[in-house]
């Protein structure tokens, strides 16, 4: 592990006791009260979401063109780091719904696509553990037709009605729902490149591991 | 020599199904029993569901589709024909488009049947206006086809694949499926939305263009050891 990692674990441990404590002071919102605090969860870790969907696909289309088995082994680190901050998106976002909309789930543009998405990875998974050999192109393959998606279920719901806030609401945010977001990102952030790191490590280790193994049987 | 080989794998492909018809029975027969399933299930006291006739003909259309992907690759790993094939001295890509016009002709196929029998049990005017169904199934047809040939033809080679291809294609197929059902249902009202149309069968084309390019593209690395 890089000599940074321990220290920056410490890090987000501290970032994420203080966090409850920022968002617990922070001020009620003046219509949705107490289930708006939800926000601070959710949206990190949307953010997240789409940031791993985003590093697995452009180390996916970097694996299939190039060959790197590094390249893979980040797609395959950024596919779980999906999933996780998938499952956190998309349980908070229907306890806000539920509250806010009087529905837990909508067929609106961000919550189909981010469905969809989550399921892509999910299937990617699964194609890692089950595939067995030859699937980590595959597996590339199916994350390239994964990013290619994200348009059209963009465009196709996208004609029916939306009711999901926009992202034009963050930059004009108070401070004082603001500073506790930001701190709750940053702390996300910090948990996404750490979660990251220590999956690749595994992955690397697996590898040096394999090619022991060769190396005796050889 | 581009459309030579897309004939050439066409043609062998359609002579090796004609002679024994076994995807083809199979195929409609599960489809037919899809229909089947939807109808005892959903139509009550003779009434079908509203707008159910679109949904039920795309998800058979899916199922069935995801069977034939199958067989169909089943059949070239049995002899390692498929392994002969890409041995050839002939472009990937052109391979591919011949593998993937079979699939397409073989859904069709099935989709002739399908359509009339949906139309009779879920009470549903299919029929009137064939030009625009045909062009819309043919479509989407081709879109699904397209993920489907690539993923099932990679799949050979991978361990439970039986499972993995609706685990891997329906996800990435979901925006094709959606456009062709509201496509359908479109031309299913009683006074068709011209302009409601025109978009999802605009997205259908969007989507093709899409799919059969990034398959062409990715075919050669996904398919070289």
């Amino acid at each position: 592990m890089p000599k940074w990692f321990t220290p920056a674990v410490a890090l987000c441990g501290l970032m994420l006791a203080i966090s409850p404590f920022l968002i617990a002071n922070a001020p009620y919102e003046s219509t949705m009260g107490l289930v708006q605090k939800i926000f601070y969860v959710h949206l990190p870790s949307a953010w997240m979401f789409l940031l791993a969907a985003i590093v697995c696909g452009v180390a996916s289309l970097r694996f299939l063109f190039r060959g790197d088995p590094r390249h893979d082994r980040l797609a395959w680190a950024a596919a779980e780091l999906v999933v996780l901050f998938g499952i956190v998106t998309l349980v908070t976002g229907p306890l806000w719904a539920r509250k806010a909309w009087g529905v837990w789930w909508q067929w609106d543009v961000r919550l189909t696509a981010s469905l969809i998405g989550w399921m892509v990875s999910v299937a990617y998974l699964l194609l890692r553990k089950y595939g067995g050999p030859g699937s980590d192109k595959l597996a590339a393959g199916l994350a390239l037709f994964g990013m290619a998606n994200v348009p059209f279920i963009y465009v196709s719901v996208n004609y029916w009605r939306t009711i999901h806030p926009t992202t034009s609401v963050v930059p004009t945010l108070p401070t004082s729902f603001g500073l506790p977001l930001w701190f709750s990102a940053v702390t996300f952030l910090l948990l996404f490149v750490l979660l990251l790191r220590a999956r690749v490590r595994l992955e690397e280790q697996r590898a040096q591991l394999d090619a022991l193994y060769l190396s005796v049987d050889g | 020599m581009f459309a030579r080989v897309v004939w050439l794998v066409l043609r062998k492909d359609l002579m090796v199904e004609v002679r024994s018809l076994e995807i083809a029975y199979t195929t409609l027969f599960f489809a037919v029993s899809c229909v089947l399933v939807f109808a005892f299930a959903l139509v009550q006291e003779g009434r079908p569901p509203e707008d159910g006739a679109a949904g039920i003909l795309w998800i058979s259309i899916a199922f069935a589709g995801t069977l034939a992907l199958g067989r169909a690759f089943e059949r070239e790993r049995q002899s390692e024909t498929l392994r002969a094939l890409m041995l050839a001295p002939a472009a990937r890509p052109a391979i591919y488009v011949g593998k993937l016009l079979g699939i397409v002709a073989l859904l069709v196929a099935g989709e002739m049947v399908l359509v009339p029998l949906i139309a009779l049990l879920f009470q549903a005017p299919l029929l009137a206006r064939p030009v625009w169904l045909a062009v819309i199934l043919v479509t989407g047809t081709v879109g699904f086809a397209a993920v489907g040939t690539l993923f099932a033809a990679m799949l050979v080679r991978a361990r439970s694949r039986d499972v993995l291809l609706p685990v891997l294609l329906y996800p990435i197929t979901v925006p094709v499926i959606i456009a062709g059902v509201r496509a359908t249902a479109a031309l299913l009202q009683p006074d068709v939305d011209g302009e409601i149309l025109r978009f999802w069968f605009a997205l259908l084309v969007c989507f093709d263009v899409v799919f059969v390019t990034l398959a062409l593209w990715t075919f050669e690395p996904l398919m070289t050891d």
